[in-house]
């Protein structure tokens, strides 16, 4: 409890470490969902110049 | 590549974690306030070397005419913009309590502002202009200009009289910290940079297929084969 109340400085230490996590996560959300969507994309749209060949 | 950046990261950041919140002592004059740095000079790093990536990628692109280089600066943006204003979040909750105010108009703060609002125009301008070929040019160019921000932040606190604390470990002798709170700072800069390399080649991985996605090889990687 003690290390948890952090000096008296709780209110702002553990927002900081909130806050970096939900970052984090969010950026690896973004970061995979946009390469799902690009893969997507790709697949849905057979390509121009493969087709002429 | 990217889940072995990946996993590094999580490591160096587990161990960094561990340092920071549990085996580093409480400082003698901000006692546990001062944790926040753990998190807050990460961020902060991250931001800028995003910038310099971003910025050389960018760089790169228009000298070269490289497609894929443009590509990485086009990732390096949004992820850049994030840990920019995570590192001035985290830097006003320590500011706080610290300072007594949430914000200043100070040097260091304002030019880390500055950054934030060069990522959003890079990315505004980018979604602005339809044609690739266009905005890749543009954006670089805004890109370039911008670079002058970053040794503006950097010295910042040197050149002003700054309420920001002046540099703890990019200077001259040796770093102004005992190891036990060094080596987590480290460590969880590293993690962050790791991170920041696993995302921004996930992110350019999707940026170039649908650059290329009319590519014949995009189409046999992605399985779409050509009659």
């Amino acid at each position: 409890m003690q290390w948890l109340a952090m000096g008296g400085y709780a209110r702002f230490v553990w927002p900081c470490y909130l806050l970096t996590a939900a970052v984090i996560v969010l950026n690896i959300y973004l970061a995979r969902r946009d390469f799902a969507d690009a893969l997507r994309s790709a697949r849905r749209r057979p390509t121009a110049k493969g087709n002429e060949q | 590549m990217i889940p072995w950046l990946s996993w590094l990261a999580a490591i160096c950041g587990a161990a960094g974690l561990i340092g920071a919140l549990g085996l580093a002592p409480p400082d003698y004059q901000q006692g546990e306030g001062y944790r926040i740095i753990f998190v807050h000079v990460p961020a902060a790093v991250l931001s800028t070397v995003a910038y310099a990536v971003m910025a050389t990628a960018a760089g790169v692109g228009l000298i070269w005419r490289m497609n894929v280089a443009h590509a990485v600066a086009a990732s390096c943006a949004s992820i850049g913009a994030w840990f920019t204003a995570l590192a001035l979040v985290t830097g006003s909750l320590w500011g706080r309590p610290m300072w007594g105010t949430y914000w200043e108009w100070d040097p260091r703060l304002t030019s880390e502002l500055v950054l934030l609002f060069l990522y959003l125009g890079y990315m505004g301008l980018r979604s602005a202009i339809d044609d690739t070929a266009r905005a890749d040019r543009a954006s670089a160019v805004l890109a370039l200009v911008g670079v002058i921000n970053l040794p503006i932040i950097h010295y910042s606190v040197d050149w002003w009289n700054s309420l920001h604390q002046g540099h703890t470990l990019l200077k001259f002798g040796k770093a102004s910290m005992p190891p036990s709170m060094l080596t987590p700072l480290l460590l969880m800069m590293l993690a962050f940079l790791l991170y920041f390399g696993a995302i921004v080649l996930t992110r350019a991985r999707g940026a170039v297929l649908r650059r290329e996605r009319q590519a014949r090889w995009i189409g046999e990687i992605v399985g779409v084969t050509a009659p």
